[in-house]
């Protein structure tokens, strides 16, 4: 029984919102509008769930392994202070800790990992990027010539950006619709089958 | 272990050392590379420059801070050319973050030639739901945007006074790293038909060259390299050109990467043989 | 002295006859411009409902002025007035350029603004006046045209999306066409997908080396269908660790997500008969933020040396970061993604991909059940018919018959 509930609702919202789709009335709208807030509010309502699962994890990781003691306690630290500078109503405002710490201390290591990617791309591509194979061969020549027209220098000669042009705008269009006729198709299929309740695996247990 | 195995099977600290070389060497020596003028870019600098004085025409900055390093360089130097031929724009951003940034590039670049907001420009400021915003300016400025950034009603702003919708315009480019640039599209010229074109990020602009090919765009500017040849155009000193030299070695080094894997790859399969 | 009267006498003549003719020649200051003919309005005005709405739209169409590209050719634009009573107050709510012969009235939809009535407001079932007029190139109006009324209704189909429509019930058919086929046990063939045999492999070789297995679901949320795909494969795979006593490290960046993990591997082992098995702990929240969860997972990662890597579900930039982390402590890794500006990273870094809908398919293939492989074949079914109508409305448009193109264009 306890299974059964969450199914039926599944159902039931699951066809609602296909039907909602179709009206554009002003119930229809409201309904739609209504379901959008129920997200929200579940998403909010889960946060401390996701804060306890934090500070425990990253407790017990600080308590039993010592090698791992200084990270967690980084960790630690940050979360507290970030709290603590961030509880004010007024800490939102330019110029408080709060932001000080955000924008010179939070931005600048995000950057700062996100800048990692160029390193990465390197090695990717140097450990990837092989003629194997005759198609990784054709993926290989024609990954040069877009490279080729987007470097600085590029491009290198008009044959080379007539070629890019008609590289991205048929053969790399052709493919990306083709994926994503299947994308969309694959979306629906697993719509179908968690509305029908054939798909159950992210209910839980009985 | 042989030669091309050692090279296939690098360590990759080595790829990463290089690269950072490669990164650093630009700031320490400074070197000239030439930029090549793509026919996209030039088609919006020969747009804007074949406007008359007094024209008006339609920037949107329509990116957020995140974006600032590709989308800055763009921004200042298509200011700086309206401004230089005395064209009016008419300055929006569709970004919630944008508001404040696009402000400051605009009153810097008009302080810069002496230009009066109302007189000279207008700066609208920022409105939320990007596609609806495009479509209400395609009926009229006035309906999502009744007053400008500085709270002065548009029907009191002196370039504003026979400005409705696009068709008062000479044109319309919109700088943005996000879906903002394909609502200008499918909303703006989709159903208005003004000459449009597209200042948008490195990585997006594979994507948006089928719209260049189509004709509904008639030119793109993309990344930081779209921005230097913009600058090389207008010959205006920016962030554009400055970043070209970094960009330059750290493809080179890429590309070179590339072709030492597969020379490696090759003598390796050589060998099995 | 004589010569040099006679000269100042002939400059002054001249000049006096110069004054007095053009005194003659230049009528401007004094007489007054006859007055510009003003254009003549537009003409038959109607007001009617925006089919596909909820009632708070107005189409209004007219005929162009007959001075809009003829006659006098004076006109610039048209200009919209509404008002609620015939009498009453008029609002311009629109303006149109020459030419154009028809304008959607969108009205806003609160009531009231700040406590008084917002004139902007279009509600269904009430009577609206409407009247128009034609501004001329110099600024100056033509009459106002008759005045109309008419009224937005709240509608309850959408006109629009009966192409839609039929394609969803077509397809659901099939789907359950081929569930029931299944059902009675009619074989059903699915290609085989490398991404999805090496799954269990993986799983072996990370028991056999004594070390943990990692699965990232993503950066998207939970309620993103890829995340909800990346859920079922999370299912499987923990019901196949169960069996050999391998550790799942799931680190998620979203509280729901969290929850919906946590209950997925509990039920999973549960399944299992492993129930023993289950450590929340296991399972646990980073941080919501992009890059710091990009930290802590490639921290995971080198800390605990995961021998298999999955990443299913939505990602963005960090997408390679996370592979190369994983190739470099030497993992084997899975991905699945249909965000296919990150394909090509998954593709070049990781061992195995599942290409957008093969990320849908999976948990089909990992189950083998025949309710799961039910609509992985009715998908191959909907892109023949798909392709094929695609064919058609291509080859069709080209000999300018419209018909197939129209079925599958949709109205914005």
């Amino acid at each position: 029984m306890r299974r059964q509930i969450p199914l039926y609702i599944v159902l039931v919202c699951g066809i609602v919102f296909v039907i909602q789709f179709f009206i554009p009335s002003h119930e229809s709208e409201f309904i739609f509008e209504y379901g959008q807030d129920w997200v929200m509010v579940i998403g909010i309502l889960a946060l401390p769930l996701g804060i306890w699962s934090y500070l425990r994890k990253t407790w017990l990781t600080a308590v039993k392994k010592p090698k791992e003691r200084f990270f967690a306690g980084v960790s630690l630290f940050g979360f507290a202070i970030m709290m603590l500078t961030g509880l004010k109503r007024e800490s939102l405002m330019a110029g408080s800790l709060y932001m000080e710490l955000f924008e010179y201390v939070l931005i600048p290591i995000q950057a700062t990992i996100f800048s990692l990617l160029a390193f990465y791309i390197a090695s990717a591509a140097y450990r990837a990027f092989r003629a194997r194979s005759v198609i990784a061969t054709m993926l290989l020549g024609t990954a040069f010539i877009v490279m080729l027209r987007l470097i600085p220098l590029g491009p290198i000669s008009d044959v080379n950006q007539a070629l890019v042009g008609w590289i991205l705008s048929v053969p790399n269009m052709a493919a990306k619709r083709g994926l994503l006729i299947g994308i969309g198709l694959g979306a629906i299929a697993t719509c179908i089958k968690i509305i029908l309740g054939i798909e159950r695996t992210y209910l839980g247990r009985d | 272990m042989k030669w091309h195995e050692k090279m296939l099977n690098i360590d990759r600290r080595w790829i990463y050392l290089i690269l950072g070389v490669a990164v650093i060497v630009p700031a320490v020596v400074s070197f000239h590379v030439p930029v090549n003028v793509t026919p996209e870019v030039r088609r919006v600098y020969d747009f804007i420059e074949d406007l008359k004085p007094g024209d008006i025409f339609y920037v949107g900055i329509d990116y957020d801070p995140a974006s600032l390093a590709e989308l800055h360089p763009m921004a200042y130097a298509i200011l700086d050319q309206c401004f230089r031929k005395d064209i009016k724009p008419v300055v929006a951003t569709l970004s919630q973050f944008g508001a404040g940034m696009a402000e400051q590039v605009l009153s810097e670049v008009a302080a810069e030639y002496g230009k009066e907001s109302g007189i000279d420009y207008c700066y609208l400021g920022y409105k939320p739901y990007p596609a609806i915003t495009i479509m209400l300016m395609g009926v009229d400025f006035r309906v999502p945007f009744p007053q400008d950034y500085y709270g002065t009603p548009i029907d009191s702003i002196p370039m504003m006074r026979y400005v409705h919708n696009f068709d008062d315009l000479k044109g319309v480019i919109s700088l943005s790293a996000g879906t903002s640039s394909e609502f200008w599209i499918i909303y703006g010229y989709g159903r208005y038909f003004m000459p449009l074109a597209l200042g948008v990020t490195g990585v997006m602009a594979a994507d948006y060259y089928p719209y260049l090919q189509s004709g509904q765009i008639f030119g793109l500017i993309s990344g930081i390299k779209g921005a230097a040849e913009y600058e090389a155009l207008t010959e205006y000193k920016g962030e554009g050109l400055k970043s070209i030299p970094y960009q330059t070695t750290t493809h080179v080094v890429i590309l070179a990467f590339i072709i030492v894997s597969n020379i490696g790859y090759f003598a390796s399969r050589r060998s099995k043989k | 002295m004589i010569r040099f009267k006679i000269r100042l006498a002939l400059i002054l003549i001249s000049a006096s006859v110069l004054l007095l003719f053009g005194y003659i020649s230049s009528p401007g200051q004094e007489l007054e411009a006859p007055p510009e003919p003003l254009p003549a309005p537009p003409t038959n005005v109607v007001i009617s409902d925006d089919p596909n709405d909820d009632g708070h739209t107005t189409i209004v169409s007219w005929q162009l002025s007959r001075d809009d590209g003829a006659g006098l050719n004076n006109v610039m634009a048209y200009e919209i007035f509404r008002s609620t009573s015939p009498e009453g107050e008029f609002l311009q709510v629109g303006v149109m350029g020459k030419g154009l012969d028809s304008y959607i009235d969108r009205g806003e939809k609160e009531k009231t603004r700040n406590g008084e009535p917002n004139p902007r407001y279009i509600g269904a079932g009430i009577d609206y006046y409407y009247k128009m007029r034609a501004k001329s190139t110099t600024g100056t109006y033509s009459e106002f045209s008759e005045l109309v009324v008419g009224q937005a209704k709240n509608n309850w189909y959408h006109t629009g999306k009966t192409n839609i429509m039929i394609a969803v019930l077509i397809f659901s058919g099939l789907v359950i066409y081929f569930i029931t086929a299944a059902k009675r046990g009619k074989e059903l063939y699915v290609r085989p997908i490398a991404g999805i045999d090496a799954v269990d492999e993986s799983i072996g070789r990370a028991t056999e080396m004594g070390r943990p297995i990692l699965f990232v679901l993503g950066t998207g949320t939970a309620a993103d269908l890829a995340t909800i795909a990346g859920y079922t494969i999370l299912a499987r795979v923990a019901k196949m660790t169960a069996d050999y006593q391998t550790k799942v490290l799931v680190p998620v960046n979203e509280p729901v997500m969290l929850a919906v993990a946590q209950e997925t591997v509990k039920s999973a082992y549960m399944e299992a008969g492993r129930p023993d098995m289950y450590d929340e702990q296991n399972i646990f929240y980073v941080t919501a933020m992009q890059f710091p969860f990009v930290a802590a997972v490639c921290g995971l990662m080198i800390r605990e040396q995961t021998a298999t890597n999955f990443y299913m579900g939505i990602f963005h930039a960090e997408s390679l970061i996370l592979a190369e982390t994983g190739a470099i402590t030497g993992a084997i890794q899975i991905s699945g993604t249909d965000q296919l500006a990150q394909l090509p990273f998954f593709i070049a870094a990781t061992d195995y991909t599942l290409i957008g809908e093969e990320l849908y398919a999976a948990s089909g293939y990992l189950s083998k059940e025949a309710l799961l492989l039910g609509p992985v074949k009715a998908q191959d079914y909907a892109k023949v018919i798909l392709l094929t109508l695609l064919g058609l409305a291509v080859i069709t448009w080209s000999f300018g018959w419209g018909f197939f193109k129209s079925l599958i264009s949709t109205i914005s």
